[in-house]
């Protein structure tokens, strides 16, 4: 298998946006082109989760092709619910690993404030069971919520602590230009004071507004190269080095200790066993914070704390910019937002931007090892990515 | 013999009583105040309103077109019974609510236009005015409509507005809803906020001028995008590139 490098990256802001689908992936997709210094590519795959049914359009990866000029390049897109991003990545990474391609552009895309927030929830929740979940009016929020409600009974997880991390990354997102939500909160706004409960409503029990991440649009996108062609570009040499994807059951009743996201540990697993790293390597985290208690579930899952103590390095500050392993710098998805098909890519393209040294003043000090994952359903179908710097 | 045509064409305003002003601890931890502002200080509003006539997304162009027209309204005494209320945080204008009394038991809301997002600054300029409404005036329902989904969320769903669809309502004659006395009376507790009296120091910056927003909303970078749209299909971005053209045309 050959190596693989990210030789260039690109994003659009992350807001409500009124370009067609086939722009936003195209914007981002140039930029990384650009960065990278290319303008041909030998394959493009196109994440991306809800365009048929929300942007009434299919076949994004041609539109992408032809839009920037790319053909006769080959064009996939991917569809992977909430987790596309970093399975389209994976799919980039084997058509370079196996020498089938040299350069892979890897775009992805979401374009859910076309539609209301309603109907935008109700898209995401096709990803549940139709017959056990989503039938019952299971949405992602609801299965968050019960998620939410027995960690707090099983490990002591508080409001407080949700509201800690809701904070902490929303306000991380005011150093990134990109994020969606510009706008600082404090916990004395969504928690303390006696405005606090309308301020901060719940929107599932025991989970509030400032819980969520909001619904946005957006693209990013990276560029994939073998070893040769990342030296000959002169990029810093970012390699791809591990790469983990799991899944569990589709219905989250059927599992048998619903608190432990079995997909998450494989996929990490996985991931720092073909990268040669453990989880103390690892400098900067990209976590899948759709809802804050998944950032405390997941940093344990991955090995970065013990299960159940998630909550109490969050509290030490460990997982803060300057803290032992810095989560979510740049917003997460709470605050940087989650145009679905994109997340996963715009998660690299954070690390990316870390491990060059482009995080301006999210930048984690001297950060050479960085690890991304992406949970698509409710952690039925996850992808865990390290990447190095290597000069 | 001579004819004021003013006394004719100038409505009489009924008397209501003031909204006593009330404060709130926003989200981000500031404190916004909410205040009633009466004619000399709608020409500080207007030039805060103007340039949302230019914002083709969620309907803040036809939202501030109408808001823009309404205070112009009452400013020339040319609209009959409307107040409106300010929220300032720091001196700067966050939203502006307004309505107007339509008989001494029935109130009609007008518009809610947030100057700053991400903060429910909207959401609680609705809830003051409704208390406005049900509490000060003494009104027994109000009539509502909204032009954005978000309104929609905000009025329709969060408050469980009833059905009034018989009747226009004064914006644009269609089918109104309704705020009863009951259903405020169940949405306080959850939805209206605020504290009194305002510290002085709080309410003097919030009186001593009305401060342009800091982070107002902005139009889209592609003026024809909004149109692309499937659900959001406005046209006045189609009108400004008209307009652009045509002074093109005319400076060749
Ligand atoms: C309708 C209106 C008054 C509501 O204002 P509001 O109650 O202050 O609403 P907010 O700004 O708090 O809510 C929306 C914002 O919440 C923020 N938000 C959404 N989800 C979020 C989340 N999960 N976490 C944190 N913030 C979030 C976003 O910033 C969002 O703004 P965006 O749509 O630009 O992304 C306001 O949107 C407005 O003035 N619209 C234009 C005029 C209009 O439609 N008036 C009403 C006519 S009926």
């Amino acid at each position: 298998m050959r190596d693989v490098y990210v030789a260039g990256i690109g994003i659009t802001t992350f807001t409500r946006l009124e370009y067609p689908l086939t722009e936003i992936a195209s914007y981002a997709s140039m930029m990384a082109l650009k960065d990278a210094g290319l303008t041909e590519v030998d394959q493009i795959y196109v994440a991306n989760m809800g365009s048929p049914r929300v942007n009434h359009q299919t076949a994004l990866a041609s539109a992408v092709a032809d839009s920037l000029s790319l053909l006769p390049a080959g064009a996939a897109a991917i569809e992977n619910g909430p987790a596309s991003g970093a399975a389209a990545i994976k799919a980039g990474f084997q058509a370079v690993a196996s020498g089938m391609d040299d350069v892979v552009l890897v775009a992805g895309v979401e374009r859910m404030r076309e539609v209301n927030n309603l109907e935008a929830t109700d898209f995401v929740a096709t990803l549940t069971h139709p017959l056990t979940e989503y039938i019952y009016g299971v949405t992602l929020p609801s299965h968050a919520a019960m998620f939410a409600r027995l960690y707090m009974e099983k490990y002591g997880v508080t409001e407080r602590h949700l509201a800690m991390v809701g904070v902490k990354n929303q306000n991380a997102a005011l150093n990134n230009e990109w994020a969606h939500l510009q706008q600082e909160i404090s916990m004395e706004g969504i928690l303390d004071s006696p405005e606090a409960m309308t301020n901060n409503p719940y929107v599932a029990e025991p989970l509030r507004f400032f819980d969520a991440c909001p619904v946005s649009d957006g693209g990013a996108a990276i560029i994939l190269v073998s070893k040769e062609k990342a030296q000959e570009l002169g990029r810093p040499m970012i390699r791809l080095s591990g790469i983990g994807q799991a899944t569990d059951t589709h219905a989250v009743f059927e599992r048998e200790e619903p608190t432990d996201l079995l997909a998450v540990r494989k996929a990490a697993e996985d991931a720092y066993a073909m990268s040669g790293l453990s989880p103390d390597d690892i400098d900067v985290a990209e976590l899948h914070d759709a809802f804050t208690i998944l950032e405390i579930a997941e940093s344990e899952e991955v090995g970065f704390f013990p299960k159940g103590e998630g909550h109490i390095a969050l509290e030490k500050g460990e997982t803060a910019l300057g803290g032992r392993i810095p989560i979510n710098v740049g917003g997460g998805l709470k605050g940087r937002g989650h145009p679905v098909g994109a997340t996963g890519v715009a998660q690299a393209w954070e690390i990316v931007t870390q491990l060059r040294g482009d995080g301006g003043k999210r930048q984690v000090e001297g950060a050479r090892t960085g690890l991304t994952l992406n949970f698509g359903g409710f952690g039925n179908n996850v992808v865990c990515l390290t990447f190095v710097r290597e000069d | 013999m001579s004819v004021d045509l003013e006394k004719i064409l100038r409505p009489v305003d009924h008397e209501m009583a003031p909204y006593e002003p009330k404060y709130m601890m926003l989200a981000s931890g500031e404190a916004v105040v909410v205040r009633q502002v009466f004619r000399d200080e709608i020409p500080d509003l207007l030039k805060h309103v103007e340039p949302l006539i230019h914002v083709e997304r969620d309907f803040y162009d036809v939202v501030a077109a109408r808001v823009y027209a309404e205070l112009l309204g009452y400013y020339q005494y040319r609209f009959q019974d409307q107040y409106v209320l300010a929220l300032q945080v720091d001196g700067e204008l966050a939203a502006i609510v307004n309505g107007r009394q339509v008989t001494p038991t029935l109130g009609l809301s007008l518009h809610t236009l947030a100057l700053r997002r991400g903060l429910r600054i909207g959401a609680h300029g609705f809830a003051a005015k409704m208390e406005y409404h049900i509490d000060t005036l003494g009104h027994d329902e109000v009539l509502i409509v909204a032009e954005s989904p978000i309104g929609f969320r905000r009025w329709m769903i969060e408050y469980k507005l009833e059905k009034r669809f018989h009747i226009p309502h004064e914006l644009g004659g269609v089918p109104s809803w309704a705020l009863t006395r009951e259903l405020f009376d169940r949405a306080r507790s959850k939805l209206v906020v605020g504290r009194r009296p305002v510290p002085p120091e709080l309410l003097n910056k919030a009186m001593e001028k009305i401060l342009p927003p800091s982070d107002p909303p902005t139009p889209p970078l592609d003026p024809l995008a909004a149109t692309r749209s499937m659900y959001d299909p406005t046209a006045t971005s189609l009108v400004q590139q008209r307009w652009e053209m045509e002074k093109g045309m005319e400076n060749a």
